[in-house]
């Protein structure tokens, strides 16, 4: 069992007329086996919230605290944050030229687990893995993300993630730019996770669609930087009816 | 990591790697520098003079003409001022180098022998204790100036391919030195090369007969282990009409107080229809000025192509040439250059094109890190009546950070309107979005940055056979250690 505890957490960026606020006191909780949908509009601060959870070095912590089963997470490097467990499924996921998928999941897995994985096992996981997600196994042997559509790059988030086995993971709209075949098989492989490894999910997303595939126990509302309002499955709904008007204007009054 | 020697975690994968390709004991253990009891060196005369000269050649019992050629070498090179143009080369001192040194028999050696540090490397790669004797032993059977140990399997005898060392080449096959020795590289090509000429000694002579392909690469290897000694080895590649060979050669250098000097010669003749493949990946200590001169001259039809990977040295100045003579020649260079701190590589290659419709390519790839400089400096010439002649050259750099160098100084030179050519330069600096998408899947940084230069480099690595790709990438990652702040 895993919590991952944000709490009252500022972040800024810098900018050419100084440091901006993104991120004015956000709090939330994930526990292993929760999925909590983030929706709001564009410019709302979601993906600042998923960036800064992963300590992208852009977003500067201003005050609040990120922790996850009581360790400070905002101590924590990039890097031993997803040794500790964190994954961040990417918007968008750079390319690495001249390092082959295989290489790098192999790598990215030793790494996160602190020892390789058995090359047996660990080879007929991937395939697998990539088959459950409708990747071509001629994937292993391309480039990071190289010359990959917007979808297979989305896909190959989730195979990630599938494969790294994290105890939270954070998908930062991973459905978008998905048509509706890619957006069912990446959402089989994150309710997989969570079925398989108890796996807690923060699914942060501009639209209900997914919801329709990944039921969420918990919504929360982001607007200008902060969470309006919270509420379970029927608050998508609702949003899905109603849009993000009530929640803009709430903030502007 | 695709072909990467893995840690401690698996210590049986390297010791079959090791077993498979004994040839990496001898490139994998300088990374710290390390040398033997020097009794061989010890005794060396430290100069350079006309006595250095003819006794070198009377221990060696030469043929009077090499002797003279020597003598011709020397005053070239006593006359020809330092070359200025590339790097600085201000700080070498000619009167502290040894420029001959016979090497007495191979030490045997036990584990307790071995520096802590190098003792440290082999345990942090996990080799298991028995693994470790013989990996000893097989560091320890290295020789120095004269290159005592070449293998060459039955089969290429009995196809009539000659592969020994140059100074019993030089005795027992004397027509092809009559014939070719200096005829790439004349004596007075250049200051390092008459250099070499005087006082060579070493190196590998190479002979393919006619429609002879050689299946398995041609190795050799090097090994300074006397301070301030020069390696002043001279190879000589002859690939007659329709043969192929490739061939390999691997440098290494233990560490020492003071700079010592390489300076080699590489002369490689590709007679019509036939292809030659050289690959050199140098991993010289940083005290080491490597100044090498190598050069092809291609016949009709033929192919020569360099692979050229420098990881070592405090300064490398090293532009391979080709120089196409015949119709239809082609050449090409691939070249990777890494410099860190303290180093400066400046690499490139050179073509002429002296034949109609003649080819060549160069790729350039070159990283810099923590203070270091690497330099493109290249060459094309396209002579008048090479009607035809197309080139290529592609030169990425990367930055690993913001206190690195890169530049460029392609050099071209056009007497014929006939001609295609494509100039591609990039200068890149690692990106701050690739470091964190590696990261935030568990890569420390340094792991990270090592991984973003390998993939810099792959093409280049993807030429190379298997064990130096492997031996390559664990090079970076031991430069890369300590790289990041």
């Amino acid at each position: 069992m895993s919590t991952l505890e944000i709490k009252d957490l500022h972040a800024q960026i810098e900018t050419e007329n100084g440091p901006k606020e993104i991120l004015k006191g956000v709090s939330l909780t994930v526990n292993s086996g929760e999925i909590h949908a983030i929706m709001g509009p564009n410019g709302s601060g979601k993906s600042t919230l998923a960036s800064t959870i992963a300590g992208h070095p852009a977003y500067e912590v201003t005050s609040g605290s990120i922790t996850l089963d009581g360790e400070d997470v905002l101590e924590m490097e990039v890097d031993e944050r997803a040794r500790a467990g964190l994954f961040l499924a990417m918007q968008y996921p750079v390319e690495v030229p001249g390092v082959t998928m295989t290489n790098f999941l192999r790598t990215a897995k030793t790494a996160i687990d602190g020892e390789a994985p058995k090359l047996r096992t660990w080879t007929k996981d991937v395939r697998e893995a990539m088959d459950k997600l409708k990747i071509d196994a001629e994937f292993a042997n391309r480039n990071v993300n190289e010359g990959f559509s917007g979808g297979e790059k989305k896909r190959v988030e989730i195979l990630q993630m599938e494969l790294f086995r994290p105890k939270i993971a954070v998908l930062d709209e991973t459905d978008s730019g998905l048509d509706i075949d890619a957006l069912r098989v990446v959402s089989e492989g994150v309710n997989r996770a969570h079925e398989t490894n108890g796996m807690g999910t923060l699914l942060i997303t501009h639209y209900t669609r997914i919801l329709n595939y990944i039921k969420p126990d918990r919504v929360h509302v982001f607007v200008d930087g902060q969470v309006a309002e919270q509420g379970g499955p029927e608050l998508a709904d609702e949003l899905e009816a109603e849009g993000y008007d009530r929640f803009l204007s709430a903030v502007r009054a | 990591m695709t072909e990467q020697i893995p840690r401690t975690e698996d210590p049986g994968v390297i010791s079959e790697i090791l077993e498979k390709n004994p040839e990496l004991n001898a490139i994998g253990a300088y990374e710290y520098g390390w040398h033997d009891s020097d009794e061989a060196g010890s005794q060396a005369q430290r100069g350079l003079n006309t006595d250095v000269v003819e006794d070198i050649s009377g221990k060696k019992d030469e043929p009077e003409w090499m002797l003279k050629m020597r003598k011709k070498g020397l005053k070239y090179f006593e006359r020809k001022p330092m070359p200025t143009w590339g790097a600085d080369l201000s700080e070498i001192d000619f009167d502290n180098i040894k420029y001959f040194v016979r090497s007495t028999e191979g030490q045997a050696r036990t584990w307790e022998d071995l520096p802590e540090d190098i003792r440290n490397t082999y345990e942090k790669l996990g080799i298991p204790e028995a693994e470790r004797e013989r990996l000893v032993a097989g560091v320890a059977a290295q020789y120095e100036s004269e290159v005592v140990y070449h293998q060459i399997r039955e089969d290429l005898e009995a196809q009539g391919v000659i592969f020994m060392d140059t100074d019993t080449a030089l005795k027992e096959h004397p027509e092809f030195f009559e014939e070719y020795f200096g005829s790439v590289i004349p004596v007075g090509d250049n200051k390092f090369a008459a250099l070499n000429t005087a006082v060579w000694s070493g190196g590998s002579f190479v002979y393919v007969p006619k429609g002879v392909h050689v299946e398995i690469p041609l190795q050799a290897y090097f090994r300074i282990n006397t301070e301030n000694m020069g390696q002043f080895e001279r190879t000589l590649i002859i690939a007659d009409e329709d043969s192929y060979v490739h061939y390999i050669e691997g440098c290494t250098a233990p560490i020492y107080d003071s700079d010592s000097l390489h300076s080699a010669v590489v002369e490689i003749v590709v007679k019509k229809n036939a292809r030659v493949r050289y690959t050199t990946i140098q991993n010289w200590s940083t005290n080491v000025y490597n100044l090498v001169t190598k050069r092809a001259v291609v016949d009709a039809g033929g192919t020569m192509e360099w692979i050229d990977g420098n990881i070592g040295s405090k300064v490398t100045m090293k532009y391979p040439a080709v120089y196409l003579t015949g119709e239809h020649a082609k050449g090409e260079t691939l070249s990777v250059a890494f410099a860190g701190e303290n180093q400066h590589q400046d690499t490139g290659s050179k073509m002429v094109h002296m034949a109609p419709r003649t080819s060549s390519s160069i790729v350039s790839k070159s990283v810099a890190r923590s203070g270091g400089r690497a330099s493109y400096r290249g060459l094309v010439q396209i002579n008048e009546n090479a009607a035809g002649a197309a080139n290529s050259v592609v030169c990425d750099a990367l930055l690993v950070d913001t206190i690195s160098k890169t530049d460029t100084y392609p050099y071209i030179d056009i007497r014929e309107d006939d001609v295609t050519l494509g100039h591609e330069a990039t200068v890149s600096k690692v990106s701050e979005e690739q470091l964190f998408y590696l990261m935030s899947r568990g890569m420390a940084e340094d792991e990270a940055m090592a991984m973003i230069v390998r993939g810099f480099i792959e093409p280049i690595a993807r030429e190379l056979p298997m064990e130096y790709a492997v031996e390559l990438n664990r090079l970076i990652e031991l430069q890369m250690e300590g790289s990041v702040g």
